[in-house]
């Protein structure tokens, strides 16, 4: 006979997870976390995918988080588990990706006693999680859990670590349901202030020079900030820019779309935020890599920001009409405003705006010489686009050039497409979070574009796809480099090449093998678009090693301490524009 | 930044109501020490213990941009009720308790006992040769009782760090 009484904690934990919906959870077994996963044993609502190293099953969680919109669910044993998904979540952290990551722990009579594989695991993760609790009594579990994914996917989505010390797995308790569970201190605000969009609302009208500029947030905030967006584009017929995270919120084939902003964004886009007179800034945060040199940002702009974080408002740019609040409510309002109060755009000034943007789009700034000896990083990402694109693919990325190729020549006409790691910068993001998608989605083509050396950083993961048969695609850009790094070392130390030249990698044909996968090496440009095709219609996992021309940088550039109309259009720039003293120290 | 803050800095006291949970104090100091906030004091203590809140005092400096920063990171954390800035919400009455050790005889002994009785410090501890004065005032008052205790034998100094409340009938 069952009585609420007789749950243990794992059994309060796994039933907790199930009313909160979630299928999936990305874990690594240990010590401290065996009652939960002899729970889990017993069960087979929710699916465990065995990663290979825990800071793989956080990066595969934000995969699964970012493809879907849902929580990704994480479960590691304690200590050096814990410390192993540090790195994912604070790359949650600073892509707002919801997440709940469960910790084993020790016994609670031996916390703080050094006991074995003991780490202070809400001490650690404090400040990269948006929340973190450490349940010791068992009745207090499924309220934690309960509360966890509120705070989670609420407000500006973050990953929320719960510790679950071992004793407290084992023992009796009650279990709560989610509908009796309420925060007493967090309440997000996700309605704008209505005067200031209306203000914001006359201001557009109002422009003559205007540009929208969209972040990740409006993909964090839903299907309906996602289409109020494009609605937006459509209404006013303003210019748009995106950030690396915001891609795909708003298809790249609209034709008032400039390209990405910011360090490796185009000119036009760039120049249009340099030169504007109102920025409206949705659901982004005016990070460095947008801004370039705060100084000298968009100096003539009035700035319109909304964003449902207060803490990001005022905080690397000074704006003039602030809107706390969530992107689909406020947009939502902002459309009402605008219709209901029949405000129209100033044609004249914009077509004279958009003739302006369209000289500036004439440099043709992603041009790149190619070759017919060497396969051009750009070519490569241009070709696997278009040979591809029918098939409305999921790409992630490292971190590195071929990250930045790939946001300039993949384009995103649907949101969530798009997975890379952009305020932290983790190599090794890619391959688990294309696990994590194609856990997600089965039947869809993943494609993890890479660089030798950030597959090298979660590479076990091959593992895991041959485990979980997932067939996700790896197109490795090989420069044999730390490309990124040495595009810095050539323009900003004098081509000194410390450390960024690897001269020995595996053989990853045969690597791809030895992990039960298929994998082919390309070098001829003629051979690429076989080789691609080779890739996506062999079954299974794949890796395509493309060797690529190591001489090759991403350009535009805004140098770092540089201004958005300071930009390094190519090769022949870098000589003309050396970097600013200022610059050097910057990152 | 794009100039058009205030580049002079001010000293702030913000008043915060949080759930009083283990680790809700780490989390304060952590945003302040991880994002390069300075911390002048900072004072918690229950104040309501049946609805399980504590309330910290935290006396900062910064421009006006980094003091709304300070706040609104304050406000983003979850165990966070309530911030109240109470330099620019209004006036407020600030105190803090000190205790002034001053070791001496003769003369020096009898100045001390002078100045502690122009400042209404009161003696809770004495022996032959030292005396332990509790004193209570704004800081400046007691860091002025300090710098007159500094030549007559001042050896040890405790404070609590400021407390404050608003003026007038508004709770926080």
């Amino acid at each position: 006979m069952s009585h609420d009484h007789d749950l243990n904690g794992a059994e309060i934990l796994l039933k907790a997870l199930t009313e909160q919906g979630v299928e999936v959870v990305f874990g690594y077994p240990g010590g401290a976390v065996l009652p939960i996963y002899d729970e889990i044993f017993k069960q087979n609502r929710l699916r465990h995918i065995l990663v290979r190293h825990e800071q793989a099953a956080v990066h595969a969680a934000e995969g699964y988080a970012r493809s879907t919109g849902k929580v990704g669910c994480v479960l590691v044993t304690s200590g050096p588990g814990s410390t192993n998904a540090v790195t994912g979540l604070l790359d949650a952290m600073l892509d707002s990706t919801p997440m709940v990551c469960l910790t084993g722990q020790v016994p609670t009579s031996l916390i703080g006693n050094d006991a074995f594989q003991e780490a202070d695991t809400t001490g650690i993760t404090r400040p990269c999680t948006k929340h973190n609790y450490l349940v010791k009594d068992v009745n207090d579990l499924a309220r934690v859990v309960h509360e966890a994914f509120y705070v989670a996917k609420t407000g500006r989505p973050g990953p929320v670590v719960i510790d679950l010390p071992k004793d407290v797995m084992t023992a009796k308790g009650k279990y709560v349901g989610i509908g009796k569970v309420r925060h007493k201190s967090y309440i997000p605000k996700v309605k704008g202030d209505l005067e200031r969009i209306e203000e914001a609302a006359s201001l557009m009208a109002s422009a003559k020079k205007p540009i929208l500029y969209f972040g990740g947030g409006v993909i964090n905030s839903g299907n309906a900030a996602i289409d109020l967006a494009s609605k937006l584009v459509k209404l006013t017929g303003f210019p748009f820019t995106q950030t690396l995270m915001g891609l795909g919120s708003v298809p790249a084939s609209n034709p008032q779309f400039l390209g990405m902003v910011g360090m490796h964004g185009t000119y036009e886009a760039n120049l249009a935020m340099h030169g504007c007179d109102v920025m409206v800034c949705i659901g982004a945060r005016f990070d460095d890599r947008v801004t370039g040199k705060t100084s000298a940002f968009s100096p003539h702009s009035k700035k319109i920001h909304i964003d449902i974080d207060p803490s990001s408002i005022n905080k690397n740019i000074m704006v003039d009409v602030p809107i706390v609040g969530d992107v689909g409510h406020v947009l939502e309002d902002m459309i009402r405003v605008w219709k209901a109060k029949q405000l129209h755009v100033d044609e004249k000034a914009l077509k004279s705006w958009w003739r302006t943007i369209d000289g500036w789009r004439s440099k043709d700034c992603l041009r790149y010489a190619n070759s017919k000896k060497l396969i051009k990083p750009q070519y490569a990402i241009e070709r696997l686009y278009e040979l591809t694109k029918d098939r409305d693919p999921i790409i992630a990325t490292e971190v590195g050039q071929h990250q930045m190729w790939a946001a300039q020549f993949a384009k995103f006409d649907v949101a969530r497409h798009w997975l890379t790691s952009g305020g932290l910068g983790t190599m090794g993001f890619g391959l688990p979070a294309a696990m994590g998608a194609q856990v997600a989605f089965p039947d869809k083509l993943v494609v993890n574009i890479a660089g030798e050396s950030s597959i090298q950083m979660n590479i076990q993961e091959m593992a895991t796809l041959a485990q979980e048969r997932l067939a996700v695609k790896i197109f490795i850009l090989n420069n044999q480099y730390l490309g990124m790094v040495r595009q810095w070392q050539e323009l900003l130390h004098g081509g000194r090449y410390a450390e960024s030249h690897m001269d020995v990698h595996p053989d990853f044909v045969k690597l791809a093998e030895a992990y039960g996968a298929k994998g082919r090496r390309v070098d001829k440009p003629a051979e690429l678009d076989a080789a691609i095709m080779e890739m996506i219609e062999t079954p299974g996992a794949f890796i395509l090693d493309v060797r690529t021309d190591a001489s090759e940088n991403v350009f535009p550039m805004i140098p770092a301490g540089a201004a958005h109309n300071e930009m390094l259009m190519g090769p022949e720039d870098e000589a003309e524009n050396p970097s600013s003293e200022d610059g050097m120290v910057l990152v | 930044m794009t100039g058009k803050h205030h580049p002079h800095k001010h000293r702030h006291t913000i008043a915060v109501l949080v759930d009083n949970e283990p680790g809700v104090l780490a989390r304060v100091i952590g945003l302040f020490s991880g994002r390069g906030y300075n911390i002048e004091s900072l004072t918690v203590a229950e104040v309501a213990a049946r609805e399980n809140l504590s309330r910290i005092t935290i006396v900062t400096s910064g421009t006006a941009q980094i003091v709304e920063q300070i706040k609104a990171q304050l406000s983003r954390l979850v165990p966070v009720h309530k911030v109240v800035d109470l330099t620019k919400d209004g006036p407020a009455v600030e105190r803090e308790l000190a205790l002034v050790k001053v070791v001496g005889i003769g003369e020096k002994r009898v100045e001390s006992l002078r100045i502690a009785d122009i400042f209404r410090a009161r003696t809770v501890d004495a022996t032959n040769e030292s005396f332990v004065f509790e004193i209570v005032g704004r800081s400046d008052k007691i860091d002025a009782f300090i710098n007159l205790m500094e030549p007559l034998g001042l050896v040890d100094v405790s404070r609590t760090g400021v407390v404050a409340i608003a003026r007038g009938t508004q709770p926080l």
